[in-house]
């Protein structure tokens, strides 16, 4: 590596524009947001800066709470089913062939490729009241029915299948989460098991300890860091979704996104806004810190 | 041995397992199905909603979609956008790539922390600052300009996002760069110029077309960062899409999902190609 000195006129050639691009198209926007959390609306159009607090106040009034908590068990729920079935799907890919492996992996994160809001999209058609899930319900409750029916014991259950409502429910919108992030989280569990020593799984099993032990106590452990990595990538996009809560939430389902959408949007409160988004922006720095916290210290420990 | 009842099967052999196998087959149908049954749909031959039986087969969606000014016009908008953002992308990514492994700086942690920054972000965040940012310049106006400079907004943001990313797979690229070639060249008479013309560019170039995808996908796919940031004369296609889907579920919507998707295919074979070996980052 060159210090910069020896040649400033290279690295002022490459470092201007790059720089200067983020520094006017990224940092100064969010100080533009950082300034305008610290104003009030003085009327339709002007705000003007105060360096009041009352936005952030306004974060933590009731109606605001409800979905910053809807928010946050929403996004635990989808990362966890996330994660377990990532772990799953992980699993199989890494112990594949090695002829296999790529393509397993491409049938996995594929889908990701595929543009968001048409992702999100068809599921409204998955989801619908006389949608393909409602409609395989409806076959299996059918079926259970003509077989309880053949042993007589139809009086268990009624004859005709209700369609349950999917859409416009926290089911409909974890759903959603779950269907956008997965592939997400398969990728860092992938490369976790990719590196670990295998030996160990097979020490584990000559010792004595049985599969499911062994994938608790050895498995899971040795691929804790991938897991982290999943669970953070999975988390934070999770936490700031707009689209699934508003397509699949059909405006039931609100989660902060919404709220800071609609500031911008129809209340037109900037200010507001602005407290929101730098909010949802400080938990991501937070997890973001965890994340690199516990980093050092693995290194540490390897060292 | 006592208790290797449950320990039949070798270690790490989990692809052999049916309950594995199965669950991998149900994620499968679980993230195409929805896809497939769009697409499927998009030939379905009923006049309202038409998502829910199947009436027969019809490409008329596909002729509608085509013959819908509109959804033309913010495709059109949506492939220049992503055009440019991708050779901006590419120009600042391989910029930042180099700058970052070339050259010792003071502050360069946080610089490195800025760059990776817009990737990790909420898209909303960023939709939000770059909203503001552009009714404070007064840019927002440049929606009334004359058509591919009405555009300017939209690919400034795009490439904001975009280009941090170009610059991560470059960087992996560079890792692989042997500096004794760079220096031959230079004891062979070359001048810096010359060594990144012609010794780290060739050698680059196929982590610039993998970054060049990337960022082109990118590109096309934004909704939210669009959302906020385009006026209402300058509608991209997700954009497009979505105000129609709010408006109502048609086939239309399926006709041009089908090619959206089918283009995003393509690209992901191209990208697969290039890189010799299917993995998706």
């Amino acid at each position: 590596m060159d210090n910069w000195r020896r040649s400033p006129l290279t690295f002022a050639f490459f470092s201007l524009p790059t720089l200067g691009w983020l520094f006017i198209f990224f940092l100064f926007p969010l100080a533009i947001v950082w300034q305008y959390s610290f104003g009030e609306n003085t009327s339709i159009v002007d705000v003007e800066f105060t360096g009041t607090l009352n936005n952030y106040a306004r974060i933590f009034q009731p109606e605001i709470l409800v979905l910053l908590w809807r928010t946050l068990w929403m996004s635990t729920i989808s990362t966890v089913i996330c994660l377990s079935v990532g772990y799953l799907v992980a699993m199989v890919i890494a112990s594949a062939s090695p002829r296999a492996k790529p393509w397993l992996l491409l049938l996995i994160m594929l889908p990701f490729w595929t543009n968001l809001l048409i992702r999100t999209y068809s599921l409204l058609n998955i989801l619908g009241t006389r949608g393909r899930l409602n409609q395989a319900l409806q076959w299996i409750w059918e079926s259970t029915h003509s077989l309880l029916q053949l042993v007589g014991l139809e009086g268990l259950m009624a004859a005709s299948y209700k369609p349950l409502t999917f859409l416009g429910t926290p089911f409909g919108v974890v759903f959603g989460l779950v269907y956008i992030m997965l592939p997400f989280s398969v990728l860092p569990i992938y490369a976790a098991l990719e590196r670990i020593d295998k030996s160990c799984l097979e020490a584990s099993l000559d010792l004595g300890a049985g599969q499911v032990r062994t994938f608790f106590k050895v498995l899971v452990p040795m691929t804790m860091g991938g897991l982290i990595t999943a669970a953070i990538i999975t988390f934070v996009p999770t936490l700031g979704q707009f689209l699934t809560p508003d397509l699949l939430g059909r405006g039931q389902v609100d989660m902060i996104a919404n709220v800071i959408e609609r500031q911008f949007k129809k209340a037109n409160d900037w200010p507001f806004g602005s407290a929101l988004s730098l909010f949802l922006l400080y938990i991501t720095f937070i997890l973001l810190a965890i994340k690199s916290i516990h980093d050092v210290r693995q290194s540490r420990r390897v060292v | 041995m006592l208790f290797s009842r449950n320990s039949k099967a070798a270690p790490f052999d989990y692809a052999r397992k049916w309950q594995l196998k199965l669950v991998f087959l149900l994620t499968t149908v679980f993230l195409y199905a929805p896809i497939i049954v769009l697409i499927i749909f998009s030939f379905n031959n009923s006049r309202r909603g038409g998502n829910v039986v199947w009436r027969g087969f019809t490409t008329k969606y596909y002729e509608k979609a085509f013959a819908n000014s509109q959804l033309v016009e913010a495709f059109i908008n949506s492939l220049t956008i992503a055009v440019v953002t991708t050779i901006l992308s590419v120009i600042l990514g391989t910029m930042t790539a180099i700058l970052l492994w070339r050259f010792r700086f003071p502050f360069k942690p946080a610089v490195e922390g800025v760059v990776s920054l817009p990737i990790v972000i909420p898209e909303i965040c960023m939709g939000v600052s770059l909203a503001m940012f552009f009714s404070q310049m007064g840019w927002l106006a440049t929606g009334d300009l004359v058509w591919p400079f009405n555009l300017v907004n939209i690919t400034v943001a795009h490439t904001t996002f975009a280009f941090p990313f170009t610059a991560m797979v470059i960087r992996t690229r560079l890792q692989s760069f042997n500096k004794e070639l760079e220096e031959a060249a230079i004891d062979l008479g070359a001048s810096t110029r010359m060594v990144y013309r012609d010794i780290i560019l060739p050698h680059l170039k196929p982590g610039i077309v993998a970054g060049a995808l990337l960022a082109f996908t990118l590109s096309l796919d934004d909704f939210v960062i669009t959302f906020f940031t385009s006026g209402p004369n300058t509608v991209t296609f997700p954009v497009k899409v979505y105000s129609m889907v709010r408006f109502s579920v048609t086939p239309e919507i399926n006709a041009a999902s089908t090619i959206l998707i089918i283009i995003t295919l393509v690209l992901t074979a191209l990208a697969v190609r290039m890189q010799r070996e299917p993995v998706a980052s």
